[in-house]
């Protein structure tokens, strides 16, 4: 029966009724945001648009490794240098935190007392301490190094100094094509021999090398092909000229900085992590493999890490988030990322703040989205499939 | 904040909105209520980001709240008791002093090359004595008056002794520390491209970075203002090892600046910074000043107040250039006591001497 309270009482009504005034009370506030910047914008006389893009930036970038930089360039090209490099940082950070935060977690888990130990501290230390002054800290160690001048020689061919480690520079001729052909062939080649063998284990029982042979095509056909078309490839070397070497591959103290603290810091999450979801199998799983005669290695690839991957990947993708929004700090050592470029120094020398600010923001945002989106696919992939 | 303050504010601001056509037009026309609604929040709106006179403003705070460097000797940087001193810092207290009459009647407020122009523009600071260029640009486009030149500078390039430079042309290849955000920054990058020679940045932040990466061997060559190159030398364990190279790429007129549209404002520090410059022109010092309150001299009694309603005109007291010269000095005293030739600073009068005396440093006429 209805109350006298008529409408309201009615459930549709009231759900339609809050939900306008969510909605309503939202585009209020939004209004009022929107209406008090151009105010305030007009009033103190500060011009608006995206004009400046086409511009030029009028400064110098050195670190740009993907793209060449010039003064005259606009602060559109700014944006997409700042790009890059943010996705480098980013990038290689989350693959080597990866890398090291699964082979901690796995330490971590050691029977051996002191590893585990060590491990331990590494990560309530790394973790625990602010991202901002590993990074400082990184730096203020690169920045010791000795002087150019004076550039510790590895191996003859590789120098370290406080302005980064210089590197010969492959440079490759036209025949290297060939080669790049034959290495992506032998890709494909073996991933269509691993699905036909896994369908032959599955039929027969019987194994075949995959990984032996993988490698055989991968590696030593296109080695054979580089020698028999003479060594289409030729080395640049890094030369002291003048004020600093010249040629070569550089990597800059800026940069590794970035990438050791981000990897560093990323990897101790992600040991902990990693080590959450190996325990988080249950031990019957580990004693059963055990009991029917597997090796202890293929415990670990073929019963463990498929079931722990489905507790580590939801985080996983998070931590990789952290990372790629953490690498906006380069600005505390000057390394030439979207913040520091574009959100930084266009900003400043155009005025343009708005404008600035919501392109960056909209540019991690989208970075953020489509790591999430792959990392969701990935998830899927892997999870428990009911047959 | 006083709520009563808030309240009489808010009314200021609701009529300043009441008087600006163009807004009400849009909103208070047409019977629709839910445009009168949003009308109030639009008054509202406005009401909370528009700001009554500066002066008026610095007058009911009771201090001026001035934007300063974080730290350049002789220009802005806390002495060894700990009191904010250097031409720039002695701008500030002009003003302070010109408002209140009482030097210390100001806060000193750090900025770094960037952080700046939003510092002033959103009303943070009242007026920016930060050794900041004038161009064009920044007095336009970012909406801002530049009201006058405190000092004229240059830009320069300090190298290490031991690199054996002795032009700035021969530095193809070198890896130069450049401050972000600033003209120098830009100037930098023109200066190489016409010269057809190469060079990597490296940006820093503040002038401290800068210091640290140059001493450490990171970068060859600091580039900044002259003035900055001769405090960061003078800051150096041993001086002697910093070279500062003979040439100057770029007009630098360093001044203080405001937010454009405040006209009485802009008065009020642009004669602060003239009173000192026409004191120094007519001879009044801070220890003469009592004595000259009797010169024969029309434009001295002028700027003293005791002729003429000088002060009135500008909202301040009759007395306030009189009160600045003595408690802070002509700019000759400020430019000797803090960037001198007897300072650590070492930096002659050159462009920065008054027009009579071979520099152009010349302020209008007081009357």
């Amino acid at each position: 029966m209805r109350s006298n309270l008529g409408f309201f009482s009615d459930e549709k009504f009231r759900s339609i009724f809050f939900q306008t005034l969510v909605v309503g009370l939202f585009a209020l506030g939004l209004f009022f945001v929107i209406s008090t910047t151009s105010y305030n914008l007009e009033k103190r006389n500060i011009a608006t648009g995206w004009s400046f893009l086409q511009n030029p930036a009028g400064f110098d970038i050195s670190f740009s490794p993907f793209l060449e930089f010039k003064s005259t360039d606009t602060h559109l090209k700014v944006y997409f240098v700042g790009v890059l490099n943010t996705l480098l940082v980013s990038v290689t950070g989350c693959i080597a935190a990866t890398i090291l935060g699964f082979i901690l977690g796995i330490v971590r888990l050691s029977s051996n007392w002191l590893l585990s130990r060590l491990v331990y501290i590494y990560v309530e230390f790394s973790r625990n301490v602010p991202l901002l002054l590993q990074i400082i800290l990184w730096y203020s160690i690169l920045i010791q190094l000795p002087r150019v001048k004076q550039s510790l020689q590895v191996l003859d061919v590789f120098y370290i100094s406080n302005r980064g480690l210089y590197s010969p520079r492959p440079i490759f001729e036209s025949g290297f094509l060939y080669v790049l052909i034959a290495i992506v062939l032998a890709l494909i080649s073996s991933f269509l021999i691993n699905r036909w063998a896994k369908k032959r284990q599955d039929k027969t029982g019987q194994q075949f090398p995959v990984f032996s042979s993988s490698i055989g095509l991968i590696f030593i056909v296109p080695l054979i092909l580089f020698f028999i078309l003479g060594s289409p490839m030729s080395f640049e070397h890094p030369e002291m000229k003048g004020f600093n070497f010249k040629g070569g591959l550089v990597i800059r103290p800026e940069f590794i900085a970035m990438f050791l603290a981000l990897s560093i810091y990323t990897a101790a999450f992600i040991s902990e992590i990693v080590r959450a979801g190996i325990m988080s199998v249950s031990k019957g799983q580990r004693e059963a493999s055990a009991a029917i005669g597997l090796k202890q290695t293929w415990i670990m690839r073929l019963i463990i890490i498929p079931q722990a991957l489905r507790v580590i990947v939801p985080p996983l993708t998070s931590q990789y988030l952290n990372l790629t929004k953490n690498s906006s700090l380069g600005i505390a050592v000057g390394y030439a990322d979207l913040v520091h470029g574009f959100g930084g120094i266009s900003l400043n020398q155009t005025g343009q703040a708005i404008e600035c600010m919501a392109i960056v923001m909209a540019t991690y945002l989208s970075i953020s989205l489509t790591i999430s989106f792959f990392m969701n696919i990935y998830n899927r992939s892997i999870q428990f499939k009911e047959k | 904040m006083h709520k009563s303050i808030i309240w009489i504010n808010l009314y200021i601001w609701y009529r300043e909105a009441i008087f600006e056509k163009r807004y009400l037009n849009n909103y208070l026309n047409g019977e629709n209520n839910m445009k009168k609604l949003l009308s109030i929040f639009a008054v509202l709106a406005f009401a909370f980001s528009a700001n009554a006179g500066t002066l008026d403003d610095v007058k009911n705070r009771g201090f001026l709240k001035c934007g300063v460097t974080t730290g350049l000797a002789g220009f802005a940087a806390p002495d060894d008791n700990g009191e904010w001193a250097g031409l720039d810092a002695d701008m500030c207290r002009a003003v302070a002093v010109a408002v209140f009459g009482d030097r210390s009647k100001v806060e000193f407020i750090t900025t770094t090359g960037k952080s700046r122009f939003p510092t002033l523009a959103s009303g943070e600071v009242d007026m920016l004595a930060r050794n900041t260029t004038w161009t064009i640009s920044r007095d336009v486009n970012l909406g801002f008056e530049f009201v006058g030149v405190n000092f004229y500078d240059g830009q320069g390039f300090m190298v290490p002794s031991a690199l054996g430079v002795s032009s700035a042309t021969e530095l193809d290849g070198a890896t130069v520390c450049i401050q972000t955000g600033t003209t120098t920054e830009l100037n930098l990058a023109d200066f190489f491209r016409l010269n057809g020679i190469s060079y990597e940045a490296l940006p820093i932040e503040t002038n401290d970075e800068g210091k640290e990466n140059l001493f450490a061997g990171r970068c060859d060559v600091y580039t900044t203002d002259a003035s900055g190159l001769s405090s960061t030398r003078a800051a150096a364990s041993n001086p002697d090892k910093w070279k500062v190279l003979p040439e100057i790429i770029s007009k630098e007129p360093l001044g203080p600046l405001v937010r454009h549209g405040d006209h009485q404002w802009g008065d009020v520090v642009r004669w602060s910074l003239n009173a000192m410059i026409i004191a120094e022109e007519l001879g009044v010092t801070s220890e003469n000043v009592d004595a000259q309150m009797s010169s024969n001299v029309p434009e001295v009694l002028r700027l003293l107040g005791v002729e003429g309603n000088y002060g009135e005109m500008l909202e301040l007291s009759n007395d306030w250039a009189y009160q600045i010269i003595k408690q802070i000095g002509n700019y000759s005293e400020s430019y000797e006591a803090n960037v001198g030739p007897d300072t650590p600073l070492e930096i002659a009068r050159g462009l920065n001497a008054l027009w009579t005396q071979g520099g152009i440093l010349y302020a209008p006429p007081f009357r």
